[in-house]
């Protein structure tokens, strides 16, 4: 299943994924503005798409200033990290049959894996940021992912159980006939709300929770690093979409239309998703998201886990 | 749970509803005929300057922007020899359209007066004045006035009558 043309689905797919991601910035204004009843950017260019390209000059225009006292190897390592995990998990999504980067056959171990060191970025910037708020935005993302991490996990399990493989080629071939979404729904709900805390959205956003904490752990950012921070969360919003479209709803399967095209269909379905929410729900308390996370969402990932292993064994 | 839920779609059902935005620059606000904008001095229907120079708008002025000078012309007419006001310190309060006696200094319905540099924001007399009478048409402060100036004796005003010799014992 892997593509003929190696390098040239390397390109495809990063090219996508990083134009998808720009283009999330004028997206998700101008879905808040629909939801809100306004209208967003629509000045710049057509619909205000040229949005993106004026706010891309504008971040590169900025001064890039790193503070005398930070810890400044770490402070610049930081923002690439999670620029790197990000685009790494993205190879080993399958956007059409044959366009996949490579074919791990524990392709879904290694973007967990990935989305773990994301952590590492979070926790870095804040913890070298040498500035209180950022400390506190880097420990509560280090909490906040660790715990969500864990039934992240355990949710993705049933979808492995029924599929049979770690390989996500394998388990979209899987749905062919009924896409996971209906029998792992408990499964695919876990995913969705982890998805939100590994990518620090609201209503998980406490780590840069911008009415507490300025703005977080990337307090003392400015100019492109910043901006590697905001890129990387857009890519982590594409990512986790193309997951769920991936593990639940059957990725570049479907009627009529090319497989690239349905899996960009159902990406953007979950995308705009992520936007409605943060369009909707305030932010919990700290202790409150804690409390979920291990004692709501872990005994139901577990359950989930423990019915879909019954049902398979006995239907096996 | 179920209140989150609901949540999500009341924000979704905003998606059908109209945009309360209004798009400025090409769709204007109404403004009311009595919206308080750019100051002007108004004219008399004969194309005389109203303004009398009392200074009552100068006193009435909570932020001091207007400044004026009275000058007399050869005639007794009494006028302002400068008149100006610094729209940078402007808070259009309308408090000198109120103490204005003769209807000379008015607000009218026009923000826009947006300008690069701050000096240019102080109006002279002439930026000031304008052709017309303004809010109030028929209205000439020296038609009615008792007061005698050039072309216009006392008792010749409209609605007055000639004066009383008080010294004279005819009836």
């Amino acid at each position: 299943m892997t593509s003929p043309y190696p390098i040239l689905s390397i390109l495809v797919i990063v090219m996508a994924a990083l134009t998808i991601a720009a283009s999330l910035i004028w997206v998700e204004r101008r879905l808040l503005a629909l939801w809100q009843d306004r209208y967003g950017p629509n000045r710049t260019g057509s619909f205000g798409l040229l949005q993106v390209v004026a706010d891309a000059i504008k971040i590169f225009m900025k001064e890039d200033w790193i503070p005398p006292f930070v810890d400044k190897p770490v402070f610049i390592l930081a923002p690439a990290i999670i620029f790197i995990t990000v685009l790494m998990s993205f190879a080993v999504i399958p956007v059409a049959p044959g366009l996949i980067v490579s074919d791990l056959n524990i392709g879904l171990l290694f973007f967990l894996g990935m989305s773990s060191l994301g952590v590492y970025s979070v926790v870095l910037a804040g913890w070298s940021s040498d500035n209180k708020y950022a400390l506190i935005g880097g420990l509560r993302a280090a909490a906040q992912m660790l715990s969500y991490e864990v039934f992240m996990g355990l949710s993705l399990m049933g979808v492995v159980l029924l599929a049979g493989s770690f390989s996500l080629g394998a388990i979209v071939e899987a749905q062919k006939k009924l896409w996971f979404v209906i029998p792992q729904f408990p499964g695919f709900v876990l995913f969705l709300i982890a998805g939100f805390a590994e990518t620090r959205r609201i209503p998980f956003d406490l780590p840069e929770a911008e009415s507490e904490l300025v703005a977080g752990y990337h307090s003392e950012y400015s100019g492109m690093k910043f901006g590697m921070f905001f890129v990387g969360e857009y890519m982590g919003i594409t990512l986790i979409s193309a997951m769920i479209a991936v593990l639940f709803f059957g990725g570049y399967l479907g009627p009529v239309l090319p497989g690239a095209i349905w899996f960009l269909i159902k990406t953007f379905f979950f995308i705009a998703f992520f936007v409605l929410v943060r369009a909707s729900l305030p932010r919990p308390r700290f202790d409150q998201l804690m409390s979920w996370g291990w004692k709501v969402m872990l005994p139901l990932a577990l359950a989930n886990l423990l019915v879909t292993g019954a049902a398979v064994l006995i239907w096996r | 749970m179920f209140s989150i839920l609901r949540t999500i779609w009341y924000v979704f059902l905003h998606s059908f509803q109209k945009r309360v935005t209004v798009q400025y620059p090409e769709e204007k606000p109404y403004l009311a005929p009595r919206y308080r904008g750019r100051i002007i001095l108004a004219r008399d229907p004969d194309g005389g300057e109203r303004c009398v120079a009392c200074n009552l708008c100068a006193v009435a002025c909570p932020v001091d922007c207007i400044a004026l000078q009275a000058t007399e012309d050869e005639t007794g007419r009494r006028y302002p020899e400068f008149f100006r006001i610094n729209f940078s310190r402007c808070i259009f309060c309308g408090f000198c359209e109120e103490a204005c006696p003769t209807y000379a200094i008015q607000l009218t319905p026009d923000f826009e007066m947006g300008e690069f540099h701050r000096k240019n924001l102080v109006y002279e007399k002439e930026d000031l004045l304008i052709d017309g009478p303004g809010k109030y048409p028929g209205y000439n402060f020296w038609r009615v006035a008792g007061v005698k100036i050039g072309g216009k004796d006392k008792g010749e005003a409209a609605h007055e009558t000639p004066p009383v010799d008080v010294n004279s014992l005819l009836p």
